[in-house]
C-alpha cells in the first residue's frame, strides 16, 4: 500500500493533467481507449471493497431496504424531497463566474438546463485521498452517490464541474462523538442538531454520530425516538446515533435488542463514572458486555473510576476548592487509566470489542496501546480538545474560561499530552478522532459557579476537529494524508459499520466529499465560528488546513467560507450489527477459546464435613456467589445438622486433623486407584 | 557499600575464618591499636552500620523496649529453654562445644552462645566475624571477642551466617468452615524453623461482621500457646464501618499491629467496594498502617465462575480458568491507583503472575510506594498442575490468585525479586488435608484455598535465585528477611545481624541438596506442592531467641516459647516518602473574583447528568437551595428550548 502511495505522492504539486503522462499504471490502461467501460477502469486503483463490505449494495436504495425497513420507508422519499428542496446549487450557480484561485465551479453549458435538479457533479483534477492510497482521479457524483472515480470519465453533458486543481479530495469527516441534545439539569446544550451540524459541515465533517442520553429509568426507545425526531428536523448532514445505557436491567435488554434489530443502532455507551447516576458496577458491566457482544454491538465506555471520583470530589470540596480547578484535581488521570485498564480487562474476559471514548491523558492512551499490543480488541478515541489543548486552563483566573474547559475525563494538566496523543494517533495506537462536542454557554456553565461538580461538562470541537488534526499531526509530519483520512473518517466508518458507504471515495459510496486545502490558515475565534457557544476553547489558536469545499449528499454545502447548509437535510443512517472491523477477530477467538474441563475419575477419598452456613468461611467464600452453591447435596446437609450438635467446632480440630491424616495418604493415593 | 563487601567476599568463602584472616587488610590493623584490651563495644563500629543512631524503635537493651507494650507475653519467654539437650554433638562441619570453664552449670539458663568463624551476611554487606549472644540478644560482633567462660560455641567454619528468615504471610491454624488448616501454630512454626525461618507473621481473619479485636485476641491466644518462634500478626479487614475503624485505631495504637489486609475478591463476602477501599486506605495512611491487599477482581471472578460451572467445568482447572491472571493485574492496577490517590503505602500480597508483577514494577518506576510479595509457590512452581488427572494433586495447588499456567512465570518472578521490583517473599502457607480439599470435589469454588511453603521458602529462593546467579547473598537476606522487617517496622531488631538485634540466626549451607517430599517435611499436610523438587541450599543450624533449635537435622523446639512482637506504626521504609509527599501534595484553590455573569436556570430534579455526583457531595450549601427555589419561578426548565438566562446579582 505504501509503495503505491509513494508513487502518487511524488507528484503532489503537479496538477493532474501534468502529472498524468508520467505514471505508468494509468498510461497502460489508457491505451485501451476511451471505449472501455468506465466501471472497470478504476478497478486496479480502488480496492474492490464491494466484495468485503458488510452493508454493501449497488445503489443506495437496496441497502437501506434490507433490514432497516421500518426506518427507511421514508428514506427514498426524504431523499427526493431533499433534492427537491435543494436550493444551494442554484445559489452557487451565481458564483460560477467568480475566479477563485483554488476551486472553480463551472457549469458546462448543455441541454440539461435545470442544473441542480439531477445533482450531477464532477470534481475534476483532484487528488483522491483514501486511507490506503492517493491517486489523481476525477469523481463523478449523481443522486448523492459517487458513481465513477477515474480519469477520462464519460459523463453526461450539463454537469456541474468543480475544478479541484490538484488539491486533495477526501472523504467527508465522520465525527463519532457529539452530544447535541444532552440535557444537563434540564438545560440543553447551546448547540443543538442544527447549529451542531452546521458547525460540523463548516469544518469538513459530513456525518456525526450523536449520543442518545436517556435518564436513568427512562426508556431507551423513547429517548432514541426523541433524539431521532429532533435530528430529522434539524440536522444538516447525515447522522447516526449511539445509545447510552444509564442502568442495567431486564427491560433494558429487550430495548437493546429492539434497537439493534429494528432501529439500526450498533453502538452503546456504558459509564464507569457518575456514581449513583449512570455508573455500572463491574458485574453489571460484565453482563452488559456479554449481552451486547451477542447482539454484535460495539461497546463504548466512558472510562473513569466513578467511586474514586466521588470520594475525591468530596475531599476537594471539603478543602474549600470550589472552582473549576477542582474538576481536574478530583479526576486525576490515574483514575482514567485505571478504568481504561479495567474496561479492557472486562472486554478481554467477555471477548467483546471495546471502544474507549474520550481518551484524554497519556496514561490512558498508553494503557490502550499496551493492550492492543497484547491483542485486545480495543479502540481509542481522542477528541479535538485532548489533541490540541491541555488542562492548564482550569487554573485560569477567568472563571468562564476555566469552566469552558470542563469536560470528563478532564483535559490533562500535563502540557505534553496533546503531542503524545497525536503521536499515538499517527502510529495507529489510537484509531479515531471525535469531538465530544457538547457546548454550553457560559451562563449554563455558571450553574456550577460555587461548586465545580455542578458545572455542565462539555467542550466544543466539531468544527475544529479536522483542521486541528491536520495542523497538529499532518503539518507536523507525524501523519500522512492517508492516515489523516483514516483517523478522521475511515476508521470510524469501519468500527461502526458504515464502511464503505462513508469514509471512502469510491463508486457506490455516499457523495460526502471534501476538497481539502492544506495551506489555508485561520485563527480560531468564537466570533467567526458556526457554533453558537459564546466561548471557544481554542480561541486564538492558529490552524493550518481546512476544507475548501464540502459536499454533503452530493450537494455543495460549504465553499470558501460560505455555508449553504439546509436544515433537515440530514438523514439517519442505520448501522448493522457485527461490524467486521471489530468482530472478525472476536468471532475466531470465540471458536479458539472454547474451554474444556479435564476428564478425571471421581474423587472417592474422604471428604471433610463442613458447616454449610459458613460461620467460618475463609479464602474461598466466593463459593457463595456461585450458582451451584444453591444446590448443596442433601447428604451434606444431614451431616451438618448432626455435627452441629456434637459440640463447639473450635475444640475439635486436633483429633479431627489427625483423623484426616490417616484416611487420606499423601498425594491422595485413593484417587489414583479410582482412575485405574 | 559494594566495595566494602567486595573486600570481604574475595575468595574466602570456603576457607575457615582463621585461615582467611592473614590475607585481609582491614582487620589486622585494627587489632594493633587496641589489642585485646580495647573495648569490644567499639570493635565492630566500622563493620556494622551504627543503626542505633538511625533506628526508630531504638533502645540500649532489650528490656526497656519490650516492657513498653507486650508486657503480658514477655514474662514467660526468656526462661524456658531446657530443650537444648544434645551435649556432645560432633557434626562434620559445624562444631558446637562448651568451653570447660567455671560457668558450666548455668549454661542452660544464661543462654550464652558464640558463633565463631562465620561469614556474616546482612542485606548491605558481608563480613567475617564472630557473634556473641546472651539472653536472646546479639551482644557482640567482631573478631577476638571477649566472652565469659563456659560459653557454648558453634563453629561456623566460614559458612554464611544470615539473619533468620521472616515469613511475612502465613495462615496457621486458620479456621475454615468449622475445621482448621492442618498446620496449627506449633506444627507450622516448627516447619518454619526447619526451613530457616525464625519469625512468622500470621493473618488474623475475622468473619465479616465480627469484631476485629475479638479475632485478634483469639489468634493471640492460639499463637501464644503454641508457636515455637517469634510471631507477629496482620489483621484482615473484612468489612468496614465506624466500629471497625475504632478497632483498627486501637490495634495500631495499643496492640502492636501495623498492617491490615483488605480484599478485592470474594464477592459478597470479604470484598470491598472502591469507595470502601478508599476510606480504608485514607484511614490507614493517617494512622501509619500498611495496607495489604488481596488483589483480584471479585466481581468478574464471580461471573466467570458461574460461566465455568455452566459449561460443566467443575474440577480444579475451573479455578484457574475462572481467575485468569488479567483479573489479578487489573486489581493490582486499581489498588495502586487508589493507594496513590490516598497516599497510602500499599503491599500486594501473593503476586502470582507476570502481568501483576509487571504492573507493580511499573508503578514503582513511576514512584508509587508499593511492595510486592511473591510467595514460595509462585516462585517455585506453576499452574499447569491444575490440569492433573489426579484430582487430589490438582486440588492441592488451589490458591488465590491461582498459580499462573504460564511455565515461565516462576523464573520471571525470581528475576523481578532479584532486581528489587518485588520486595519480599512470603509463603502464604495455608495447608488443608486432602479430605478438606475434597469439600469441593464436585465444585471447584468450594475447594479450600491454600498451599504449603513456609518450610521450603528460604531454600527455594536460594536455589532459584541465588544459585542461578540472579541474586547475590545480600539480596537473598533482603528478600527473605530484612525487607519484611523494615516494612513491619521491626528493623533492626529483626532482619539484621547487629549488636542489639534479636539472636535469630541461621547458619546457611549453600551446598546442601535435599529433595522435597511430603514424607519428610515438617508440615502436617499430606501433599507437598514442591514434591520431588531438588533444592540446593538449606539451613544447617538455626538459632532462635539465642537458642539452637535446629542442628544437623535435629530439631529442639518447645511450643509456646514464641513471643508476640509488636509492630509500631509509620515504618520509615514506607512512610518516609509518604510523609514528604503529604507536605507537597497540598492543593490550593485558585483565588478569583466571583463570577458575575448570567447564570442559566436549572432544575436539581432527578435529571442530574454528568455532574450529578454532586448529589453525593456533602458540602451542598443550603444557600444554593435558596437560589434554586427562588429562580424556579423564572420559567419552566422542562421547556428545553433556549436556556433561560437571567442576571444573578452578587450581593
Amino acid at each position: 500500500m505504501s509503495d503505491c502511495r509513494r508513487q502518487w505522492n511524488r507528484e503532489d504539486e503537479l496538477p493532474v493533467y501534468l502529472a498524468g503522462p508520467i505514471p505508468t499504471g494509468q498510461n497502460l490502461r489508457k491505451t485501451y481507449g476511451m471505449f472501455s467501460s468506465v466501471e472497470g477502469a478504476f478497478e486496479s486503483k480502488t480496492i474492490d471493497f464491494d466484495q468485503y463490505a458488510v452493508g454493501r449494495r449497488g445503489s443506495r436504495t437496496p441497502r437501506s431496504g434490507s433490514r432497516e425497513r421500518v426506518l427507511d420507508a421514508g428514506d427514498p422519499v426524504g431523499k427526493t424531497s431533499s433534492e427537491g428542496r435543494e436550493g444551494s446549487p442554484t445559489d452557487s450557480h451565481g458564483e460560477t463566474d467568480d475566479v477563485r484561485p483554488g476551486v472553480v465551479v463551472t457549469q458546462s453549458s448543455a441541454k440539461e438546463s435545470p442544473d441542480g435538479e439531477s445533482g450531477r457533479l464532477l470534481i475534476k483534477g483532484g487528488r483522491v485521498v483514501n486511507d490506503d492510497q492517493s491517486l489523481y482521479a476525477d469523481v463523478y457524483i449523481e443522486d448523492g452517490l459517487i458513481k465513477q472515480v477515474g480519469e477520462n470519465l464519460s459523463v453526461p453533458g450539463g454537469v456541474k464541474v468543480i475544478e479541484a486543481n490538484g488539491r486533495m479530495v477526501i472523504p467527508g469527516g465522520v465525527d463519532v462523538n457529539t452530544c447535541l441534545m444532552k440535557p444537563h439539569l434540564g438545560a440543553q446544550p447551546a448547540d443543538g442538531f442544527l447549529q451542531g451540524t452546521r458547525a460540523a459541515l463548516a469544518g469538513g465533517t459530513t456525518m456525526i454520530i450523536d449520543h442518545v442520553s436517556p435518564e436513568p429509568g427512562q426508556s431507551l426507545l423513547e429517548a432514541f425516538e426523541c433524539w431521532q425526531e429532533a435530528a430529522d428536523k434539524k440536522a444538516c448532514c447525515d447522522y447516526s446515533l449511539h445509545v447510552d445505557i444509564p442502568q442495567w436491567n431486564e427491560t433494558v435488554k429487550d430495548e437493546l435488542e429492539l434497537l439493534v434489530q429494528d432501529k439500526g443502532i450498533n453502538s452503546f455507551q456504558v459509564y464507569m463514572a457518575y456514581k449513583d447516576v449512570y455508573q455500572l458496577s463491574d458485574s453489571e458491566l460484565y453482563e452488559a458486555l456479554s449481552f451486547l457482544k451477542q447482539l454484535g454491538a460495539v461497546v463504548l465506555v466512558h472510562a473513569e473510576n466513578g467511586d474514586l471520583v466521588a470520594q475525591e470530589q468530596r475531599k476537594i470540596l471539603r478543602m474549600g476548592i470550589t472552582g473549576p480547578e477542582g474538576h481536574p484535581l478530583s479526576r486525576p488521570e490515574e483514575l482514567e487509566a485505571e478504568a481504561v485498564f479495567r474496561a479492557i480487562t472486562l472486554g478481554n474476559r467477555v471477548n467483546c470489542p471495546m471502544y474507549i471514548t474520550k481518551v484524554m491523558s497519556k496514561s490512558a492512551a498508553d494503557t490502550i496501546a499496551q493492550a492492543r499490543r497484547k491483542g485486545s480488541v480495543v479502540f481509542g478515541e481522542a477528541i479535538t480538545a485532548s489533541l490540541v489543548t491541555d488542562g492548564s486552563h482550569y487554573w485560569s483566573k477567568n472563571w468562564a474560561k476555566a469552566a469552558a474547559h470542563v469536560t470528563s475525563p478532564p483535559l490533562s494538566p500535563d502540557p505534553t499530552t496533546p503531542d503524545h496523543l497525536n503521536t499515538l494517533l499517527a502510529c495507529g495506537d489510537l484509531q479515531v478522532v471525535g469531538s465530544a462536542h457538547c457546548a454550553y454557554s457560559p451562563s449554563q456553565k455558571a450553574i456550577g459557579r460555587e461548586d465545580f461538580t455542578l458545572i455542565p461538562e462539555g467542550t466544543n470541537g466539531v468544527e475544529e476537529r479536522m483542521g486541528f488534526v491536520w495542523d497538529r499531526a499532518v503539518a507536523m509530519g507525524k501523519m500522512d494524508e492517508n492516515q489523516f483520512v483514516a483517523v478522521t473518517s475511515t476508521n470510524a466508518a469501519k468500527i461502526f459499520n458504515l464502511y464503505p458507504r462513508k469514509g471512502r471515495i469510491a463508486p457506490g459510496s455516499d457523495a460526502d466529499v471534501v476538497i481539502w486545502d492544506p495551506d489555508s490558515s485561520k485563527t480560531i475565534t468564537a466570533k467567526l465560528q458556526q457554533s453558537t457557544s459564546e466561548y471557544n476553547i481554542f480561541e486564538g489558536l492558529e490552524c493550518r488546513g481546512g476544507p475548501a469545499l464540502v459536499l454533503s449528499q452530493g450537494r455543495v454545502v460549504y465553499e470558501e467560507g460560505e455555508l449553504q447548509a439546509q436544515q433537515g437535510a440530514g438523514q439517519f443512517i442505520p448501522r448493522k450489527h457485527f461490524p467486521d472491523y471489530a468482530y472478525q477477530r472476536v468471532k475466531s477467538r470465540n471458536q479458539a477459546q472454547s474451554k474444556q474441563g479435564v476428564t478425571r475419575g471421581l474423587y472417592d477419598g474422604p471428604v471433610c464435613d463442613v458447616v454449610p452456613t459458613p460461620k467460618y468461611i475463609t479464602p474461598s467464600p466466593s463459593a457463595r456467589t456461585s450458582p451451584t452453591s444453591h444446590q448443596p447435596q442433601p447428604i451434606r446437609n444431614l451431616h451438618q445438622s448432626s455435627f452441629s450438635l456434637s459440640g463447639a467446632q473450635s475444640d475439635d480440630y486436633i483429633p479431627r486433623r489427625s483423623g484426616h491424616r490417616v484416611v487420606a495418604p499423601p498425594g491422595g493415593r485413593s484417587n489414583i486407584t479410582s482412575l485405574g | 557499600m559494594a566495595e566494602r563487601r567486595g573486600n570481604w567476599d574475595k575468595a574466602e568463602d570456603d576457607l575457615p575464618v582463621y585461615l582467611a584472616r592473614p590475607g585481609t587488610a582491614d582487620q589486622v590493623p585494627r587489632q594493633k591499636y587496641g589489642g585485646l584490651f580495647c573495648s569490644v563495644e567499639g570493635a565492630f563500629e566500622s563493620k556494622t552500620i551504627d543503626f542505633d543512631a538511625l533506628s526508630v524503635g531504638q533502645r540500649g537493651s532489650r528490656t526497656p523496649r519490650t516492657a513498653g507494650r507486650e508486657t503480658g507475653q514477655e514474662a514467660q519467654s526468656p526462661v524456658s529453654d531446657n530443650k537444648i539437650s544434645p551435649e556432645g554433638n560432633v557434626s562434620p562441619r559445624v562444631g558446637i562445644r562448651t568451653s570447660g570453664g567455671k560457668e558450666v552449670l548455668p549454661r542452660d539458663r544464661s543462654d550464652r552462645l558464640l558463633v565463631k568463624g562465620g561469614r556474616i551476611v546482612n542485606d548491605d554487606q558481608s563480613f567475617h566475624g564472630d557473634i556473641y549472644m546472651e539472653d536472646g540478644i546479639i551482644k557482640q560482633i567482631g573478631d577476638n571477642l571477649i566472652v565469659p567462660g563456659g560459653v557454648k560455641t558453634v563453629e561456623a567454619n566460614g559458612k554464611m551466617v544470615i539473619p533468620g528468615g521472616i515469613d511475612i504471610h502465613t495462615h496457621f491454624q486458620m479456621p475454615y468452615r468449622g475445621t482448621t488448616t492442618v498446620d496449627d501454630f506449633a506444627q507450622g512454626s516448627k516447619a518454619a524453623l526447619a526451613g530457616g525461618t525464625t519469625m512468622i507473621v500470621d493473618h488474623v481473619i475475622p468473619d465479616p461482621g465480627c469484631s476485629l479485636m475479638e479475632a485478634y485476641d483469639q489468634w493471640r491466644q492460639w499463637a501464644d500457646e503454641k508457636t515455637c518462634c517469634d510471631y507477629s500478626l496482620h489483621v484482615d479487614i473484612t468489612h468496614w464501618n465506624d466500629s471497625v475503624k475504632q478497632e483498627v485505631d486501637t490495634l495500631i495504637k495499643e496492640k502492636g499491629v501495623n498492617s491490615f489486609q483488605v480484599y478485592m475478591a470474594y464477592k459478597d463476602y470479604y470484598q470491598m467496594s472502591n469507595s470502601e477501599l478508599y476510606d480504608v486506605f485514607t484511614f490507614l495512611a493517617e494512622r501509619g498502617g500498611i495496607a495489604e491487599v488481596h488483589a483480584e477482581n471479585g466481581e468478574i471472578i464471580a461471573e466467570e465462575q458461574a460461566r465455568m460451572l455452566q459449561m460443566g467445568i467443575t474440577g480444579p482447572e475451573g479455578h484457574v480458568l475462572s481467575r485468569p491472571e488479567e483479573l489479578e493485574a487489573e486489581a493490582v492496577f486499581r489498588a495502586i491507583t487508589i493507594a496513590s490517590q490516598t497516599n497510602c503505602p500499599l503491599y500486594v500480597t501473593r503476586v502470582m503472575s507476570k502481568s501483576a508483577a509487571d504492573i507493580i514494577s511499573q508503578a514503582r518506576k513511576k514512584g508509587n510506594v508499593v511492595f510486592g510479595e511473591p510467595i514460595t509457590a509462585s516462585l517455585g512452581t506453576d499452574g499447569t498442575h491444575y490440569w492433573s488427572k489426579n484430582w487430589a494433586k490438582a486440588a492441592s495447588f488451589v490458591t488465590s490468585p491461582p498459580l499462573s499456567p504460564d511455565p515461565t512465570t516462576p523464573d520471571y518472578l525470581n528475576t523481578l525479586l532479584s532486581s528489587g521490583d518485588l520486595s519480599v517473599t512470603g509463603s502464604a502457607h495455608c495447608t488443608f488435608s486432602v479430605a478438606q480439599k475434597a469439600i469441593g470435589k464436585d465444585d471447584f469454588t468450594q475447594i479450600p484455598e491454600g498451599l504449603n511453603g513456609v518450610e521450603e521458602r528460604m531454600s527455594l529462593v536460594w536455589d532459584k535465585a541465588v544459585t542461578s546467579g540472579k541474586m547475590d547473598e545480600n539480596m537473598f537476606v533482603a528478600v527473605t528477611s530484612t525487607n519484611a522487617a523494615k516494612i513491619l517496622n521491626l528493623y533492626p531488631r529483626k532482619g539484621r545481624i547487629a549488636v542489639g538485634s534479636d539472636a535469630d540466626l541461621v547458619i546457611w549451607d549453600t551446598d546442601c541438596i535435599r529433595t522435597i517430599t511430603a514424607k519428610t517435611h515438617n508440615s502436617a499436610a499430606e501433599y507437598n506442592v514442591f514434591e520431588g523438587m531438588e533444592l540446593r541450599g538449606a539451613p544447617q543450624v538455626v538459632i532462635c531467641q539465642g537458642k539452637i533449635v535446629l542442628e544437623d537435622g535435629n530439631m529442639h523446639i518447645i511450643a509456646g516459647v514464641g513471643r508476640f512482637i509488636p509492630c509500631s506504626p509509620f515504618p520509615d521504609f514506607a512512610y518516609k516518602r509518604i510523609k514528604a509527599r503529604k507536605q507537597l501534595a497540598v492543593l490550593r484553590a485558585v483565588p478569583r473574583g466571583m463570577y458575575d455573569g448570567p447564570v442559566s436556570e436549572f432544575s436539581m430534579s432527578r435529571g442530574g447528568t454528568p455532574s450529578a455526583s454532586a448529589r453525593t457531595s456533602p458540602t451542598k450549601q443550603p444557600v444554593r437551595n435558596l437560589h434554586q427555589s427562588g429562580f424556579s419561578l423564572a420559567g419552566n426548565p422542562a421547556l428545553c428550548g433556549e436556556p433561560i438566562i437571567f442576571v444573578y446579582e452578587t450581593s
